[in-house]
């Protein structure tokens, strides 16, 4: 069957630094957009929208357009930490459907390593976060707010290091074959396990790495993909949600995934069975557990047996997922991965994924974005993409 | 630097939030409820998030409740527990775990409220296993 799509993405580009020590970033800006740009085989003087997030330099995108020297009449800044750029997904295809644009760029970069960008440091959002006094004084990093999430999860549902270990295992495998990942080398549940503790009950190999780059999509209308042949990727569904401590109703053992994931799976009229490839967003191993089980990939409380025996390894298990390598071992620019999730997904529906990890046949694949914290409030967003002819 | 060298940061204070604070400084551990509906929440705030009422009003807490999760943090110069706890008004918040070994914190483990000087004077709730 041929499904119908309101968007296609036409082009996509991750930019293949991982330090960018001699970049400024709207340099990097700029080149992820030409890369993207080049790939879909555009140019910028047809780009009429323009989605950024925060990462982008100046008041929402209007910096970044002068830059590059855009000339848009549609622009979309939604700010969702990491999984901004899924949800940019979503918003171009409502614009592009609703007839605002009909080319949208959406670009991330960031140079957090060149930096020196301390992970031990709370981030600071403003003074007038209501939260924040709450909060600050008690220490929150981000490894540590991810650590009571697992801690939880672990207590409710009997998950173990071991589990969530071969998320990291998986990703290993795929990373080895990706010449641009900043860890390639192959690793075992052992390793991860006997890493040093970060923060309990994460290892340091349970953390993503910390990188510099960036990515961009370039999203079109049904009319100019047509025009531009079989590499264009179907936008089937997506879902966004914002889920946080609900007033003190605290519970860690879930994401906004359980709410963007549903409203993507019926937006594309199919279920979790249906998905040959998943890139899902992994800051931390226990993100990508919680994510699953959320998004319906298994019953909520077994993600730790169904990532076990290497289920998530391509051409091994069941569901190949960030066949990159992913955050845990790939790339993280900016600390936001939600960019490179949508990237490889597309890789892998175009067939253009490393020939090692690339999924035979893959029509379906879904990519999701956490932002924020899980372990106080967050943004996720769910794609549901489709090859060509899918 | 063991735990005991740890310092805090000053909490942000604005008009919503100097009773807590103020109170916190005199030994006393505040929530906020709402007349209107009934719920306390946390944190608190000037219009309540369940009704949007601003009918909401300090009372003082009973300051126990138990662990729902925490986190050890290993690295860096100073060893602390994050941690979530569950008051006995039934709801959840961001604290420290201080004053005992680390290493024996357990999920549901019982605990009560103490203050800890900031680095500015003010004095910052947190707990203790009972």
């Amino acid at each position: 069957m041929s499904r119908s799509s309101k968007a296609y993405i036409a082009g996509v580009y991750e930019h293949p630094t991982r330090k960018a020590v001699d970049k400024t970033i709207p340099q990097l800006h700029a080149e992820v957009a030409l890369g993207a740009l080049q790939d879909a085989g555009l140019s910028k003087e047809d780009v009429d929208g323009y989605f950024c997030a925060s990462d982008a330099p100046g008041l929402g995108g209007m910096s970044m357009a002068e830059y590059m020297g855009l000339d848009v009449v549609y622009t979309d800044t939604t700010e969702t930490g990491g999984s901004s750029y899924v949800v940019h997904v979503g918003h171009a295809v409502n614009a592009i459907a609703m007839g605002k644009c009909s080319v949208a760029l959406v670009t991330l970069a960031g140079r957090p390593r060149a930096e020196g960008v301390a992970t031990l440091g709370s981030r600071d959002y403003g003074n007038a976060l209501p939260d924040l006094g709450f909060e600050l004084p008690y220490g929150p990093v981000i490894t540590n707010q991810y650590g009571m999430a697992a801690m939880r999860h672990m207590y409710e549902y009997g998950t173990t290091s071991e589990q969530l270990a071969w998320i990291k295992v998986a990703a290993s495998q795929h990373a080895q074959h990706n010449e641009h990942a900043v860890l390639r080398d192959v690793v075992t549940v052992e390793d991860v396990v006997n890493s040093p503790m970060i923060s309990d009950p994460l290892h340091r190999l349970d953390c993503c790495v910390i990188s510099d780059g960036g990515g961009a999509l370039v999203i079109v209308s049904p009319e100019i993909a047509a025009t531009l042949g079989d590499r264009c990727t179907k936008i089937l569904g997506h879902g966004e949600a914002i889920k946080h401590l609900k007033s003190g109703q605290v519970d860690l053992t879930y994401t906004g995934a359980v709410k963007s994931g549903s409203i993507a799976f019926e937006e594309a009229g199919i279920s979790p069975a249906d998905i040959d490839y998943v890139s899902i967003y992994d800051s931390f191993t226990i993100t990508v557990l919680e994510t699953l089980e959320d998004l319906g990939f298994c019953e909520k409380g077994q993600g730790g047996k169904f990532v076990s025996d290497g289920n998530l390894i391509s051409g091994v298990g069941k569901l190949p997922f960030n066949t990159d390598g992913g955050g845990l071992c790939n790339n993280h620019p900016s600390n936001r991965g939600g960019m490179t999730k949508v990237i490889e997904a597309v890789r892998q529906l175009r067939g253009e994924a490393h020939p090692k990890v690339q999924v035979p046949d893959c029509t379906l694949a879904l990519a999701h974005g956490t932002g924020g914290s899980i372990a106080t409030r967050m943004g996720s967003s769910t794609v549901i993409l489709g090859r060509n002819d899918a | 630097m063991t735990q005991s060298n740890r310092t805090y940061p000053e909490p942000s204070i604005n008009m919503e939030t100097e009773a807590y604070w103020a109170a916190a400084k005199e030994g006393r551990f505040l929530l906020k409820k709402c007349n209107a509906c009934g719920e306390t929440h946390y944190y608190p705030r000037a219009i309540c998030p369940y009704c949007l009422s601003s009918e909401t009003e300090w009372y003082e807490a009973s300051g126990t409740g138990t662990i729902y999760t925490y986190s050890v943090m290993r690295r860096g110069d100073t060893r602390y527990a994050i941690a979530y706890v569950t008051l006995d008004e039934g709801i959840t918040m961001m604290t420290n775990i201080v004053d005992c070994d680390l290493d024996t914190l357990a999920i549901g483990q019982a605990v009560e409220v103490t203050f800890k000087p900031t680095e500015g004077g003010q004095a910052l709730p947190v707990f203790r296993p009972v």
